[in-house]
């Protein structure tokens, strides 16, 4: 059996008196890329947001390597090893890229791993190293994306948590940031439990996957399966199949919304 | 009037606008890690001068000095960690309010302990140096040191140390920073702790001109004053702004002696009308 790094079990979120997760239950094995898609507003930023304590639930319960970590301050999370690379990248825009990413290392006090790691990070993100004593504000989008998954990396986390990294790239960027971050998984390591709208991407670098929709995980299962199942072909992937069962469609779709 | 006198008040101007500016320091990083003007921060100087008198009667000069200091901070510390926190996300109406009342506390406290009297402080630099056939008491000479000292610092703290980026990145994106494993609060409260101690240092340099009295808290006022005409987001505009003030003001009593203690106002609210953002502004606007 594989060590399971991120259990959730019933979780439920509220905004308010919205409620925004709606009883998700998922799962992270050690080493795994796991995937969660879903439209606009179906709660996914929401979700890694009470993972990494940024908002609180106030039901069930998420256990990191079996140990409870809900409703816990997120700097205290983050000790933990989780590492939260949020939506719109947010990086510190007036502090440096060499600033930024020792940031990242916050808690460490391992100096030689801190280097090690560091040139780590310029090699996986070589535009990172040409502009080590820039600002970040003054970096493309594409490269504060970088940024915030190399800072991410600078914790050495056990978790990385990965707020849709596609998010306002070119289709060239987005597939050479995959390739990165499949690289970081397969070369050191690292667990990461991805969202994304972009499902073609995301079911490629994924071993498995979740699809949420209004709070909660209507389907999951083995992400090459899934990229070929009818309604992820139809409403994610953009493939409409010939209207032959029209009602049936019809059917399915009600219980998607 | 000679030209002597000119420098002379020159002089005296520079040093009263380190005076304002040791202050304002207080306000800016308070403000800058937290959003909030702190209004009981000239309190915070005056209670720096009256901690001092036992402390300085008890270890000594230099050591008493440290120990007031050291006292102020804890004291910013735990009004933060305390109370302050407890209001994050309530209405900057209630923040304005809460930090007022503290104002009140503070002076209402150093009244009951110490009296209403002004109590005259142990000059600490008699006599006066002579500079180019300028005469200046040292007391004035040492505020321009403390200020100068204090700046390079605090600028050395913030941009060089693990912990001062730190707390330049929570102010940046606070929610980051916590994403960074940063101990956001604690170092709010650090930041609270410093702005405290910069203010009990303003309130000992400045202790021998206004003596240690329960209404000095009043230079607070000015101090926001040459802030906001400096630019409040930004720590050299603050002090620019009050070196600016504190230069004006010798004139302008001279020249325009029926704006005698308002000519600071009258200048900040001319550069609110002008160029609101303050003369120089945060480099960038803040993102919210
Ligand atoms: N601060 C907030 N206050 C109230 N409701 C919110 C807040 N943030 C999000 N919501 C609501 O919670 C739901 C889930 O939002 P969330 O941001 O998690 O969606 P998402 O799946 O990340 O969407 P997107 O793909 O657009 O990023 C939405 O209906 C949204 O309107
Ligand atoms: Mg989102």
């Amino acid at each position: 059996m594989s060590d399971v790094v991120l259990e959730i079990n019933n979780l439920e979120t509220y905004y308010g008196p919205i409620m925004a997760i709606r009883g998700v239950s998922l799962k992270v094995n050690q080493g795994e890329i796991v995937a969660v898609l879903g439209a606009n507003g179906a709660g996914k930023t929401t979700l890694l947001k009470t993972i990494s304590g940024a908002l609180n639930s106030s039901k069930g319960e998420i256990l990191l390597a079996g140990r409870p970590v809900q409703n816990r301050d997120p700097d205290w999370v983050a000790a933990q090893g989780v590492a939260h690379v949020p939506e719109g990248r947010e990086v510190f825009p007036f502090l440096t890229v060499y600033e930024n990413l020792m940031l990242g290392a916050y808690r460490r006090r391992d100096a030689k791993g801190i280097a090690g790691d560091l040139q780590m990070v310029y090699e996986y993100f070589p535009a990172l190293k040409e502009r080590t004593s820039q600002m970040a504000c003054y970096l493309s989008g594409g490269q504060q994306q970088m940024l915030a998954i190399g800072r991410a990396c600078m914790s050495r986390p056990r978790l990385m948590l990965l707020d849709e990294p596609s998010l306002g790239l070119s289709p060239v960027l987005v597939k050479s940031i995959f390739q990165v971050i499949r690289r970081l998984n397969q070369e050191q390591g690292i667990t990461v439990l991805l969202v994304e709208q972009n499902a073609v991407v995301a079911l490629q670098t994924s071993q498995r996957a979740y699809v949420m929709e209004v709070g909660g995980v209507v389907m999951d299962g083995a992400s090459a399966e899934l990229a070929q199942s009818e309604d992820i072909r139809e409403f994610y992937l953009g493939q409409k199949s010939a209207g032959v069962r029209g009602t049936r469609r019809w059917k399915k779709r009600k219980t998607w919304r | 009037m000679t030209s002597q006198d000119i420098l002379n008040l020159l002089l005296i101007g520079i040093s009263q606008g380190c005076a304002y500016g040791l202050v304002a320091l207080g306000f800016v990083l308070i403000y800058k890690a937290t959003e909030i003007v702190n209004f009981s921060h000239g309190e915070f100087m005056m209670l720096g001068g009256f901690v001092s008198l036992p402390l300085i009667a008890f270890f000594g000069f230099w050591p008493g000095i440290i120990c007031a200091v050291l006292a102020m901070a804890v004291t910013g510390f735990l009004l933060d960690s305390l109370v302050m926190r407890r209001i994050i996300g309530e209405s900057q109406a209630s923040v304005f309010i809460l930090t007022v009342a503290f104002g009140f506390i503070f002076r209402s406290f150093a009244g009951m302990v110490w009296g209403w009297e002004a109590i005259p402080f142990p000059d600490f630099f008699t006599g006066s140096l002579n500079v180019g056939g300028l005469t200046m008491r040292t007391n004035r000479i040492a505020i321009i040191v403390a200020t100068v000292v204090l700046c390079v610092l605090l600028y050395a703290f913030f941009s060089r140390t693990k912990v001062g980026i730190a707390m330049q990145a929570a102010s940046q994106n606070q929610l980051a920073a916590y994403y960074m494993s940063i101990p956001v609060k604690t170092l709010v409260s650090v930041v609270w702790a410093l702005g405290a101690a910069v203010a009990a240092v303003a309130g000992i340099f400045n202790a021998p001109f206004t003596q240690v009295d329960t209404h000095v808290g009043g230079l607070g006022l000015k101090a926001l004053a040459g802030a906001i005409v400096g630019g409040f987001g930004s720590i050299p505009g603050a002090l620019l702004g009050c070196i600016l003030i504190g230069v004006m003001e010798p004139f302008s009593d001279l020249f325009f002696p029926t704006l005698k203690g308002v000519s600071a106002y009258a200048l900040m609210l001319v550069v609110l009308f002008v160029r609101p953002e303050g003369l120089i502004a945060q480099t960038f606007a803040k993102k919210v």
